[in-house]
């Protein structure tokens, strides 16, 4: 029993960290209709520099976590200004191609520069852990999950409290209704999608400190935030945090009761359960 | 203040404005009379800078605006109550008000126009917290015209904004136009309510199926054989 209660309290912290990488996805996808398939790729790019910046300056994640989020960000944004910006309002399968196409690049590159091998951080306090009661949390994991959680939480204020942020949430509820006003929707457009990259950002430099960097992550990422984003309810952002922390948690017990092997099988187990019963996702509004 | 001089608009192959040209002098009112699918909404909107003109200018006091893009039209003062009201139906009453006040010439001035606007429409001011999406469809118009005015516009296009409400309120609506017209701010009028839009515009132009086919004072249109028969039904 209280080895099943730590599994699960462990994945409940991984996965607040997946939760805030769906985040992204759900962001950029609820406010434009565009669907990031480079999301994982994205993501293993911010292992990756969360990497390099601690092997070769010794920055630790942590505290480089708000400056990628920042560098994502300006690359989000020069994105959708420039690659994506035409795309958006297009068929579907014109952006599918756009956006498949460029995380094979991303891939490919990633394969290219550092090779096929898992890129481990090895923190001074990598296999610590607090010991609350009989539980043993992993240090890392602990962290990781508090810094999503503070991202996430500044995200949502943003878009709670700010005006620019309203702008965005008007410009997804009433695109006519934006241009009448007066909004600049492309500058809203590519402030958006430059958030939806700084979550992947911030979301990969924590990952980094629980899993190893690899190039063959970021299909799966792709497919893990699609998975949470659905099950969560698109376009929600609670939905987002909730889905990830159940796909943490399912993944978690899956990995250890069965086999490692086998946990993404359960997060699909989910997903279908969750669109048979409630096709909006747990959260999602009936379209 | 504002001449349009020969635009012609395509909806992809369909074409939904031909070589139409108008002027709006400064502080007036003129009416834009025309059938359903005659062109009004894409004339407006064209203004306004959402669809791009193939041909034709644009001026708005001297300055060409064919062509630029909508937040850049409205930044110069040309405002818009639109079709279907577009408000954000699940943002906050004062939030779809606040949108309002985001172009640059309007920020500064954003408490200002919100004081005016609330004093001008105390419903709205009751109900600031609320959704816009479940308010009535006559406090929805309030909303699109305190939304609109709160960009500090010197004109104003109204596109149908009696469409849908009860009888009572589109009298409130047509009264507002008249005090904001009074006030100072120029008005382009759409409406479905022809006599009574005809009544008061100083000037008016017939629409059929993209292009201008009559133009005159209200009261010239009002007594037009063909305007009575076509849109007054007599
Ligand atoms: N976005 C659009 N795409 C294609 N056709 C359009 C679009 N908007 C309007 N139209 C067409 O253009 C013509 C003029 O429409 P509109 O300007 O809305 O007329 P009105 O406002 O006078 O009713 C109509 O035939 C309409 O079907
Ligand atoms: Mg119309």
């Amino acid at each position: 029993m209280a080895i099943t209660l730590n599994v699960i309290v462990q994945g409940v912290l991984t996965g607040l960290v997946y939760g805030l990488m769906a985040l992204g996805l759900s962001v950029i996808f609820g406010v434009m209709r565009v669907v990031n398939f480079a999301h994982g790729e994205f993501t293993v790019i911010a292992m990756y520099a969360a990497f390099i910046l601690f092997e070769m300056l010794g920055l630790q994640p942590l505290i480089v976590l708000l400056p990628i989020a920042a560098a994502f960000f300006v690359v989000g944004y020069l994105l959708q200004r420039s690659l994506i910006s035409p795309f958006v309002g297009r068929a579907e399968h014109e952006q599918f191609i756009l956006l498949v196409g460029l995380a094979t690049v991303i891939v490919n590159g990633l394969l290219l520069v550092f090779g096929p091998d898992a890129r481990p951080i090895n923190l001074p306090y990598s296999f610590d852990s607090y010991a609350i009661g009989s539980l043993f949390i992993d240090k890392v994991r602990v962290y990781a999950a508090l810094g999503a959680f503070a991202v996430a939480a500044a995200l949502f204020l943003f878009f709670r409290y700010t005006r620019t942020g309203t702008a965005i949430r008007a410009c997804a509820d009433n695109l006519t209704g934006a241009a009448v006003v007066g909004l600049d929707v492309k500058q809203l457009y590519a402030v958006t999608f430059g958030l939806g990259l700084a979550c992947v950002g911030a979301a990969g430099t924590l990952m980094a400190t629980i899993a190893d960097a690899s190039p063959s992550l970021a299909q799966a990422y792709t497919l893990l935030a699609f998975t949470i984003v659905i099950i969560g309810g698109l376009g929600s952002m609670v939905g987002a945090l909730v889905g990830g922390v159940l796909i943490g948690v399912s993944e978690a017990l899956a990995g250890f009761y069965i086999q490692p092997s086998m946990k993404s099988m359960f997060s699909f187990a989910l997903l279908i359960i969750v669109l048979v019963l409630r096709p909006q996702g747990l959260l999602g509004r009936r379209l | 203040m504002l001449a349009v001089d020969g635009i012609s608009v395509y909806h992809g192959d369909a074409q939904a404005l031909d070589e139409v040209s108008l002027t709006v002098d400064e502080g007036a009112i003129v009416a834009i009379v025309g059938a359903n699918g005659a062109g009004k909404t894409s004339l407006i909107r064209t203004i306004a800078g959402m669809h791009r003109p193939a041909s034709g200018r644009i001026t708005f006091q001297g300055n060409e605006i064919a062509g630029l893009p909508s937040h850049q039209v409205c930044n110069l003062g040309i405002g818009q109550v639109a079709e279907g009201r577009q408000i954000f139906p699940s943002l906050s009453v004062s939030e779809n008000l606040d949108m309002g006040a985001m172009l640059p010439r309007a920020r500064g001035a954003r408490e200002r126009n919100r004081q005016r606007v609330l004093a001008m429409f105390p419903k709205l001011a009751e109900r600031l917290a609320q959704a816009a999406g479940t308010l009535s469809g006559g406090e929805q118009q309030m909303l699109a015209i305190g939304r609109c005015l709160m960009g500090e516009p010197r004109l104003v296009m109204f596109d149908e904004p009696s469409l849908g409400l009860a009888p009572t309120i589109v009298h409130d609506v047509l009264k507002t136009i008249r005090d904001l017209n009074a006030e100072g701010i120029t008005c382009v009028l759409v409406e479905q309510n022809v006599a009574v839009s005809l009544k008061i515009a100083s000037r008016a132009y017939v629409l059929e199926n993209g292009r201008i086919t009559l133009s005159g004072t209200g009261a010239e249109l009002l007594a037009d054989a063909r305007v009575r028969q076509a849109y007054l039904g007599i």
